[in-house]
């Protein structure tokens, strides 16, 4: 295949081989820029749907040629109206790997990685792999897992930011008529955490509502999936609902109506089941369209410092008309996440927890009250000790006369500190040395 | 503003070692704050089965006086990972003969769902909770019953939950013995 024809990055070049009064204080035109683009700059897409399909088209168009994408989904026949990279010969495939390789056999030179897993199956020596990362996912959790993640790739020297350690993340997101795309950068800009107020709350009817006066056709099926499917067990002891599935679709459908004809409410059907149980939020297109032109964009000036990037926060609705407003989100001080610069403390292996606690409580630069210490070995978390809560205190009391060899804490390992002197937990990451550097 | 040309350098591939799953979540860090700064009347307890996990854990409510004097009622919390954004789920293991407690142990209380802020803490709710027991409200009933009795019949509302609180059938439910 051709991968080179004359005028190929013209467009492109325009913009990077030129000054312009609009261009980043720091751009220096140069024919750098485009090599940087297509021959160094490594993306990670994260989510391979409605925005990942957009993204992936985008950005490959855009002259990145280094694109991994990550999708733990494969592909159902409802996707097909706007994942516009999947065809119905597709149905049941990976999302990322069927995406991959159509961007790759459209578009020359572009080398698409795919990875079908979940962003939790990868560490940190995956993600810092990248020069920068964009979102078009549909979870928060998701979000706020791999905002962790970038925000915990974070060097700090003397309590300066070591800016190479940061990885720019562009964030997408939609809902209908509506969407937002938002460029966040680690530990300088606000971050999903300090923003987790922005999200849309759940719909959630009161339960009096749903168990005695409901009024919509929506009351009478969270009625049949909230207090009906736990009492009847309609599919064995235990089994939760499973959206994808049309028998319990179906089971919830019927037991619906009944109750709907009970109370004279209409409307309830089978796809109003399946979206309220599988909380539904119709995708519309065109909205993915201009939201992922947008996260292009900024991915774009991020990569080349053509322009100054989004300042941080940009809102898009067309419900009626067209609407988009920007602003900067502010970084919360006591973020739960991005405020935290892990600290240092040093200990020996044959200290014990009972030290640890000791200094943060009669060091002048803590004087903690009663600090609660937990830490996480491989991905399970583990109270070490605290002594606010007695059920807690009784069970974790014994860990006080462990050494921290015995506690299996080494050089490296997080501990995280809540105590009532500080607005958010702390981090410390531990540094060992053996009793004898110890003189 | 930054100047991010540090970052135009080759990115190398699995750089270091791998060092998965040694990070807590944001949700494990929040309750982890909120645990922490639990500041309970005498009449709540809280209980961790397992303290390696924050996330799911017992509330025993005591109330020291109005219609449920002398109960002790036990509450399972789950936190989910979504935690602060949703809300934790709290349902009542203890049999209760209350208006916005029915009898699979669901609650009706604004905070736990169409009112939760992230804001709000495990404290807020266990105020919520404690709440119900001192002021059970007939008006948003989960237990028609018991809400009817309530408005209608004070006295015999209760006699019905010292009954129900010493072992005792109400109608033709019986509800197991729950005094202190």
């Amino acid at each position: 295949m051709e991968v080179e024809w004359p005028g190929r990055w013209n467009h492109l070049k325009k913009i990077l081989e030129r000054n312009g009064p609009f261009a980043h204080p720091d751009f220096e035109p140069s024919s750098e820029n485009l090599s940087f683009v297509k021959d160094v700059c490594k993306i990670l897409v994260i989510g391979a749907g409605g925005l990942g399909c957009e993204l992936l088209k985008d950005l490959a168009y855009m002259g990145f040629r280094d694109i991994h994408v990550i999708d733990m989904d494969t592909i159902d026949v409802s996707n097909l109206n706007r994942q516009f990279l999947f065809r119905a010969k597709d149905v049941g495939k990976a999302k990322a790997e069927v995406a991959s390789a159509f961007i790759n056999a459209r578009v020359p030179g572009c080398k698409v990685t795919p990875h079908f897993a979940k962003i939790q199956d990868f560490d940190e020596s995956f993600y810092r792999g990248f020069h920068i990362v964009v979102c078009g996912l549909d979870s928060i959790i998701a979000r706020r897992w791999i905002n962790g993640m970038l925000i915990s790739l974070l060097q700090y020297e003397n309590g300066e930011l070591d800016q190479s350690s940061l990885i720019p993340m562009v964030d997408g997101g939609t809902e209908g008529f509506k969407g937002n795309a938002r460029v966040i950068l680690p530990g300088v800009s606000a971050c999903v955490e300090c923003t987790l107020g922005f999200y849309p709350p759940q719909v959630n009817f009161p339960l009096c509502t749903i168990a005695h006066t409901p009024r919509l056709p929506e009351h009478c099926i969270e009625f049949v999936r909230i207090l009906l499917w736990p009492k009847e067990e309609p599919f064995g002891a235990g089994k939760p609902i499973d959206g994808d599935d049309p028998q319990h679709i179906k089971w919830i459908l019927q037991k619906s109506q009944e109750r709907a004809n009970e109370y004279n409410i209409s409307g309830v059907n089978y796809r109003l089941t399946q979206g309220v149980v599988k909380r539904i939020m119709p995708a519309v297109a065109s909205t993915n369209a201009v939201i992922s032109a947008a996260c292009a964009t900024e991915v774009f000036k991020l990569a080349t410092s053509c322009y100054v990037p989004l300042n941080n926060y940009m809102n898009f609705n067309d419900t009626s008309g067209v609407y988009t407003y920007t602003f900067q989100a502010e970084k919360l001080d006591d973020c739960l996440v991005c405020s935290l610069k892990p600290q240092t403390l040093t200990f020996t292996e044959t200290d014990k927890l009972q030290d640890i606690i000791s200094h943060l409580q009669e060091s002048p630069s803590y004087q903690m009250k009663s600090p609660g210490i937990t830490t996480c070995v491989d991905g399970k978390n583990k109270t070490l000790y605290m002594q606010t809560v007695k059920s807690i205190e009784v069970k974790t009391r014994d860990n006080l006369k462990k050494t921290l060899k015995e506690l299996g804490l080494t050089t490296g390992q997080e501990v995280y500190v809540a105590d009532v002197t500080t607005p958010v937990s702390l981090t410390f990451r531990l540094q060992l040395g053996s009793s004898m550097d110890n003189s | 503003m930054i100047k991010l040309f540090s970052l135009k350098q080759q990115k190398k591939d699995g750089e270091g070692t791998p060092e998965k799953g040694k990070r807590a979540s944001a949700a494990q860090l929040r309750i982890q704050k909120d645990i922490n700064e639990l500041n309970l009347p005498k009449t709540c307890q809280v209980d961790f089965p397992d303290p390696d996990d924050l996330l799911n854990f017992k509330v025993v409510i005591s109330p020291d006086e109005e219609f449920y004097r002398g109960g002790r009622f036990v509450f399972s919390f789950k936190v989910g990972q979504g935690y602060p954004h949703d809300p934790p789920k709290v349902k009542c293991e203890t049999m209760v003969y209350h208006p916005n407690i029915d009898l699979e142990g669901n609650v009706c209380l604004n905070i736990l769902r169409e009112d939760w802020k992230p804001v709000l803490t495990i404290n807020s709710i266990v105020y919520g909770l404690q709440y119900l027991f001192l002021e059970p409200n007939p008006e948003d009933p989960l237990n028609k019953e018991a809400a009817e009795v309530l408005q209608t019949n004070r006295r015999l509302f209760e006699q019905n939950v010292a009954k129900s609180m010493r072992g005792g059938h109400i109608g033709n439910v019986y509800f197991e013995r729950c005094l202190k």
